[in-house]
């Protein structure tokens, strides 16, 4: 096969723009591991930020992974049987319903935090403790729950697959779990991982909603970034990718799974 | 699991209405006769669907409707419980499931010990001819082999009534044949009693013990396939099943003069003009000298079993007259018909 000019010309502009991209996390990475990053890589290779990191901000890191994991569970068992009311009634009001869930992602983060406090700062216990943070989480990510197993349950016709189930003679629960849920799964998955990842790198209204003893890691980076020396900062957004990558290289794949899978029978 | 093979099924006034206000079904009564197959037949959106459904228990009829299984009144209870089996034309088998745990699942459901279960499936797939396909995926079955694993999952836990919603729609023509003769078969060996949804007019005279031929949400005739055949009870059944001829002639004499000719017909009362009906097969091709009808053959299609030819001249328009005689005709080429009195059929509407 020949490549044309245009191929080339298109393979270097892709590149260009990868690089412009990349170059930066690459340059954030080295930072964090020199010694110097003022002196330059000739200064010498580390570890120290890192553990540096690990000091001064190891609770933000359980507390982000913990906020998640509730905000996870939280999203599932609200999300899920949400999405499944809602594919199962369509409608004007489901429809209403639908766009009325996608508003917080509309709304800039820190106008929904305010609202919040305005609305529960009162209650000094849970304005300090860590369900404030969780509640600004769960209504910032469950639309993406509801829409990602909305759009596998609407794939399918799951009400024939559920009335077949009932007529031999299975009832309601053991139709939600055993026929709706497994057949909806790439959905579940797709949702829970997209969950996860925005609320470990969530910023505008945890930053907004937090104190300093429910601090989250991405609003630890901004704290660090501000008073802390380049190379702690750098080596906490290492900390940060080394968390998130795992999570986005999965999101990927389900998550084109589950947009390729669900044909047939 | 009261496998009792053969309940009679009761429909009283049995009517529905859409919560959007769509009348499906008109208020419709109907006895089934334990293990006997009934086919509901009619053209898109007559309500074969939502009757079956309310025989089902996934509609509940309007108020003052009731369906009775055997003296039961099994109206209020959700499908369930009345241990019917269903099915689809979309097939509806479980895809998180196999062949194997989709056709256990009822037995499952219905706590049936595991080795009980997996004799049961065994003798299942055996009866379906599909034992080589206990452990494929779902996705890895064609439609007829679907449509088999829909019909043993259904019948596995031995139902009281088998609901099938147009089961062959979406095979072709040759599977859909072949697998409809063996429900046929399957249906009376299994001595079950059984509703039939179709639009296909062969498929329901081939399978019906019972013809219930639905129009607009009511059914207008009920009766056996011959019946409804050779005595529509109005000129909407005779048109919908096969091709019916209508001719317009005048009453004159102990005979009916057609503009081609004339049919002795001592017995019929009256006189004057009127319309009569008949099926294409009730008009034999004889001599032409002599023949008590003229025409000349306007077109012919040779379907192999049988040639059907389109007649003018005969009456006030073509008729169609069809033979399983070997022998050729040409277009323009003149025949004569005799059609029996017997084969008329008179409607009122
Ligand atoms: N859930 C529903 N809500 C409102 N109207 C409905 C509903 N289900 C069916 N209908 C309407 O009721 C009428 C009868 O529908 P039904 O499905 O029983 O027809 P059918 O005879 O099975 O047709 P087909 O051969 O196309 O399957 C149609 O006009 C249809 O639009
Ligand atoms: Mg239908």
């Amino acid at each position: 096969m020949r490549r044309t000019p245009y191929f080339w010309l298109q393979l270097a502009f892709t590149l260009l723009v990868c690089s412009f991209l990349l170059v930066p996390v690459f340059m954030s990475i080295v930072a964090g591991l020199t010694e110097n990053f003022f002196v330059g890589v000739k200064s010498g290779f580390t570890t120290r930020w890192i553990g540096v990191v690990w000091e001064l901000y190891a609770p933000t890191i359980f507390r982000s992974m913990y906020i998640a994991l509730a905000t996870l569970a939280v999203t599932l068992v609200v999300g899920v049987p949400a999405a499944y009311v809602l594919a199962k009634r369509p409608g004007m009001a489901t429809r209403l319903i639908e766009e009325f869930l996608v508003l917080p992602v509309a709304i800039p983060g820190l106008a929904i935090a305010l609202a919040l406090i305005i609305t529960y700062g009162g209650f000094r216990d849970f304005r300090t403790s860590w369900g404030f943070i969780l509640v600004g989480h769960v209504l910032y990510t469950l639309p993406f729950m509801v829409r990602s197993v909305l759009a596998v349950l609407s794939s399918f016709n799951f009400q024939v697959l559920e009335e077949s189930a009932a007529s031999l003679g299975a009832g309601f629960w053991r139709r939600f779990f055993g026929i709706v849920l497994p057949n909806a799964r790439s959905g579940i998955v797709a949702g829970a991982l997209t969950v996860v990842t925005l609320s470990i790198g969530e910023f505008n209204l945890t930053w907004m909603m937090h104190t300093p003893e429910t601090m989250t890691l991405p609003v630890g980076l901004a704290d660090s970034y501000a008073s802390m020396r380049l190379e702690i900062g750098s080596a906490y957004t290492l900390v940060f990718f080394i968390m998130i990558t795992p999570l986005l290289v999965a999101l990927q794949r389900y998550g084109v799974q589950s947009t390729r899978t669900r044909k047939g029978a | 699991m009261n496998g009792k093979a053969g309940t009679a099924i009761r429909l009283v006034d049995c009517a529905k209405t859409f919560p959007n206000g769509t009348r499906a079904l008109d208020k419709t009564s109907l006895e089934m006769r334990g293990g006997e197959t009934i086919v509901f037949l009619g053209p898109s959106g007559c309500g074969k669907t939502t009757l079956l459904r309310v025989i089902a228990g996934l509609e509940s009829p309007d108020e003052g409707g009731r369906v009775y299984f055997d003296d039961e009144d099994v109206t209020s209870q959700p499908i369930e419980h009345r241990n019917v089996g269903m099915v689809f034309q979309s097939y509806a088998l479980f895809p998180n499931m196999n062949v194997g745990d989709n056709i256990a699942y009822g037995l499952k459901v219905h706590g049936v010990a595991p080795d009980k279960r997996a004799r049961r499936v065994d003798e299942m797939l055996r009866m379906m001819q599909i034992s080589e396909l206990r452990e494929r995926r779902i996705t890895e079955l064609s439609g007829g082999q679907r449509q088999r694993v829909a019909l043993a999952r259904a019948i596995a836990v031995q139902p009281r009534v088998l609901l099938l919603d147009e089961p062959l729609t979406a095979l072709d023509a040759l599977l859909r044949e072949r697998l409809r003769i063996e429900i046929d078969v399957l249906l009376h060996s299994l001595g079950i009693t059984a509703a039939y949804v179709t639009h296909d007019q062969g498929e329901a005279m081939a399978i019906g013990d019972r013809i219930a031929v639905m129009n607009k949400g009511a059914i207008v005739q009920t009766g056996s396939p011959r019946e409804i055949y050779y005595k529509p009870a109005s000129s909407f059944v005779a048109d919908f099943i096969g091709t019916m001829n209508r001719v317009t002639g005048t009453l004159r004499g102990g005979a009916l003069e057609l503009p081609g000719g004339r049919i002795d017909w001592a017995d019929q009362q009256g006189s004057g003009e009127m319309q009569v009906l008949f099926r294409p097969n009730d008009a034999r091709i004889v001599e032409e000298a002599g023949a008590p009808l003229r025409g000349v053959v306007e077109q012919q299609f040779f379907l192999g079993d049988r040639t059907r030819l389109h007649v003018t001249g005969v009456a006030d328009r073509t008729v169609v007259v069809e033979t399983t005689e070997h022998r050729e005709f040409r277009v323009g080429q003149s025949i004569g018909l005799r059609i029996e009195p017997g084969a008329l059929l008179r409607l009122r509407d």
